[in-house]
């Protein structure tokens, strides 16, 4: 007997996991993860930064582009430094801001997060800025939100600290100039860290000349080489002709998850002192996300050093936020 | 033969006799199926002839038995007659977890799709770790009127790990084997105790290995699209880790043990070692797993967050290597249906698991289409192997077998929606697919249980 088989159309297995960023004419809705921005949004985006630091320099620092708009700041998890900063970049604009602080706890005695999310857009919000400690939660909130709500990243799980990233490369800009000849390695743990996953992706959307990762193979996520990086696990080979150094925070629960034996030990091989800075560039300069465990990455002597531009990447940090809440929101880039 | 309606018994379940005893003409009727291209797995058969069933038997292939007189007649030129599909893995969610899905949704939803035997794990609330709950659930079935549901045993009291669960009472009451889920077994001399009652009694142990702290808080392949989108990993050790233990347990113990779900390469080539060098064990395979990847993961699609994760596409086809081969023997749906809430959250906190009843079969035979094996093959894997495994009457079309039967139309193409899907659980991630051929009647015992609409 024939039996004529109709062969079947090959389902789209590759969907593009970050179209969800922008809206149907192409502009940027939401900020969720430096992947799928190409450079060219990148470049904007900091050029846009650049067009506010000099409202930061002034006497009034205030623009009046988001008037009249709502800016909510999420929080599941706490962290009063990037929240301020991001409120102080609302309020830089002329939005109304809401700050709501709610413990995972108090989530899960029944409330979920869509029954949350539900709730605050009731009040007319125009932007949600979320953190949460569960990686794909920006995305689920932006899949779910009404359409003329943005969601801006500012940190899911160990997935993307988008804005983060930005400003790191913005500093690193305004420092360095072009990214194509540089060196940037990033120290510590990287397994858990969603600032250096967007680090990398921005470094590389910008065809950073090399991006290191400099850690032992229990802070490294698996096949890390596969993110566009190069993998030193010794701070002298891996600083060697460095332009920018990274260092990430280390969280003290590590040494209990056996990822590490200590502290002390990990400060011995890893940790930032004068004497491995040397082994960089002697121009290099040296970048941490905040807050600074010191004496645990990073040496005092090296974090309050010439070299160090700590400080300047909180400045440049609230500058960069107020770019992405314009462009998000549909305001004007000059 | 029984003249009460079985249903009408009272609460004395285990005089229920139907379907098997149903009453010709009335629970049951004879039926002459006419023209249909038969294809038998278990016996090669793959011709167009008639098949006559009666008293919820299979009575005669080619030719009937004398002074046989059908009550209907089908014609189904055109169409194929496959056994019913054995579905050894599928969870219905009754009882306890009613909110999802009941056995009666599920059992009705197997039946349009092809499958008329389903077996369900322990992990019901309460647990079916004594034959009350066998009962109880052999009975929501019966009352269903769907597909067959039979009850895995639980391996450990409440499946707690620590007491062994009273496993022949359980074997006696219905259960085709025994599993202790993905719930841990205390400790290695728990388990061998437990393998080593159970080979006492000839009863098969399912296994799901996956070592509980290597697989720690894991909810995706610990690879390349893990390390990108940040979510925590379950590597592949954590399933050759617990491989390895059981199977040096096996060896001890001479225990006839079954590895559901496996999910990676390392994973089938220790099982077909195993097998080479003699052990009592086999494997099962869910069919996303021939099919999905890591890669779907990418866009934190919760309804692609399932364990064993997703692993790579060598992962994928090594496993779709070894159900062809035969090293892999069963593929099942490992059917999860859940609430829409229960999905409604961040990828790592999303209910894992996949209603997946309803592609069972449709995502097996894309396998043929895709040529990885051949249909009689494909068929095996469903039908004639997990019968064997498991002890089961049927998964053949033969005289003599019990009438658990499907007529498919082979070229009628359709799409997935989850819209009219018809398990209570919606979450699954081949929502667009499209597939060749529909289940067009399927009978349960020789009584039809489903006729699509349409159909004569």
């Amino acid at each position: 007997m024939a039996v004529v088989f109709v062969r079947p159309r090959i389902p789209k297995l590759a969907r593009d996991p970050w179209a969800i960023q922008f809206d149907g004419e192409g502009r940027l809705k939401h900020l969720l993860t430096i992947e799928g921005l190409g450079p060219e949004w990148v470049t904007r985006i900091m050029d846009t930064a650049e067009s506010f630091l000099s409202v930061t320099g002034r006497d009034v620092k205030k623009v009046p582009l988001l008037r009249g708009r709502t800016v909510v700041n999420l929080f599941f998890e706490s962290s009063t430094r990037t929240r301020t900063t991001f409120e102080l970049a609302a309020k830089r604009l002329s939005a109304d801001v809401l700050n709501l602080n709610i413990s995972t706890s108090a989530a899960s005695k029944g409330e979920s997060l869509l029954d949350t999310l539900r709730n605050i857009e009731a009040m007319q919000a125009d932007m949600f800025v979320v953190r949460h400690d569960q990686s794909g939660a920006a995305h689920f909130i932006a899949r779910h939100v009404e359409p003329h709500v943005s969601v801006l990243n500012a940190g899911d799980g160990w997935h993307a600290h988008p804005t983060q990233a930005l400003l790191d490369v913005f500093t690193i800009r305004k420092m360095k100039g072009d990214f194509t000849g540089l060196r940037v390695a990033i120290v510590g743990d990287i397994l858990h860290s969603r600032v250096a996953r967007s680090q990398i992706h921005a470094l590389n959307t910008l065809n950073t000349g090399e991006v290191r990762v400099i850690a032992p193979r229990t802070l490294l996520p698996a096949q890390v080489e596969r993110l566009g990086v190069r993998v030193f696990h010794d701070m002298r080979e891996g600083l060697k002709d460095v332009d920018v150094i990274i260092m990430l925070r280390l969280q003290r629960e590590r040494m209990e998850g056996a990822l590490l034996p200590s502290e002390d030990e990990f400060f011995r091989l890893y940790g930032l002192t004068p004497e491995k800075l040397a082994w960089a560039k002697p121009d290099a300069i040296v970048m941490h996300p905040g807050p600074a465990n010191r004496g645990v990455e990073i040496d005092s002597e090296v974090a309050d050093g010439p070299q160090s531009v700590i400080l300047q990447q909180v400045s440049n940090g609230i500058a960069v936020r107020m770019a992405v809440m314009s462009l998000c929101m549909g305001g004007r880039e000059e | 033969m029984n003249q009460t309606p079985y249903f009408a018994q009272g609460m004395d379940i285990d005089h229920l006799k139907p379907p098997e005893g149903c009453r010709p003409g009335v629970d049951c009727q004879r039926w002459t199926v006419r023209g249909a291209r038969v294809i038998d797995p278990a016996s090669g058969l793959d011709a167009v002839t008639d098949v006559f069933i009666d008293k919820a038997g299979i009575v005669g292939v080619g030719q009937a038995p004398e002074g046989f007189q059908a009550d209907n007649v089908l014609d189904a030129a055109g169409l194929w007659l496959i056994p019913g599909v054995i579905d050894s893995w599928a969870r219905l969610r009754e009882p306890g977890l009613e909110h999802k899905a009941t056995v009666e949704s599920e059992a009705r939803a197997a039946t349009a799709s092809g499958v008329t035997t389903v077996c369900m794990p322990p992990d019901t609330d309460p647990v079916i770790d004594t034959p009350a709950v066998v009962r109880l659930i052999k009975r929501r079935a019966q009352l269903a009127g769907g597909a067959r549901v039979m009850s895995i045993g639980a391996l450990t009291q409440g499946l707690a790990g620590k007491l062994l669960a009273e496993m022949e009472d359980l074997k006696e009451a219905g259960c085709v084997a025994m599993t202790n889920t993905l719930k841990p077994v205390e400790t290695l001399a728990v388990m061998r105790r437990a393998l080593e009652y159970a080979a006492t009694f000839g009863i098969l142990v399912i296994v799901q290995a996956q070592d509980r702290s290597l697989a720690h808080k894991g909810c995706a392949h610990e690879g390349a699209v893990a390390s990108r989108l940040g979510l925590p990993g379950i590597p592949v050790a954590a399933e050759t880790a617990a491989m390895a233990q059981i199977l040096a347990l096996v060896e001890e113990t001479g225990a006839r043990v079954h590895f559901v779900n496996l999910s990676s390469a390392s994973g089938v080539r220790m099982l077909e070692r195993a097998i080479q060098d003699g052990l009592p064990v086999s494997g099962g395979v869910s069919a996303h797993q021939l099919f999905l990847t890591e890669m779907d993961t990418d866009a934190f699609d919760p309804n692609t967050h399932v364990i064993p994760p997703l692993r790579t596409l060598r992962d994928r086809d090594a496993l779709r290597e070894a159900v062809a081969s035969g090293v892999i023997s069963v593929i099942h749906s490992d059917h999860q249906p859940h609430e829409g809430d229960a999905k409604a959250a961040p990828f790592p906190e999303a209910a894992p698991g996949i209603s997946a009843l309803e592609t069972l079969l449709p995502l097996v035979l894309r396998l043929v289409d895709e040529d990885v094996l051949p249909l009689h093959q494909a068929l095996d894997r469903l039908t004639r192997s997990p019968a064997a495994l498991l002890g089961l009457k049927a998964g053949g079309i033969a005289p003599g077998l019990r009438a658990d039967l499907c007529l498919f139309a082979p070229e009628a193409s359709w799409t997935l929606d989850i819209a009219t899907m018809r398990s209570r659980g919606r979450n699954t991630p081949f929502h667009g697919w499209d597939f060749n051929g529909q289940i067009t009647h399927t009978w349960v015992a020789g009584r039809l249980v489903y006729r699509r609409d349409g159909q004569p």
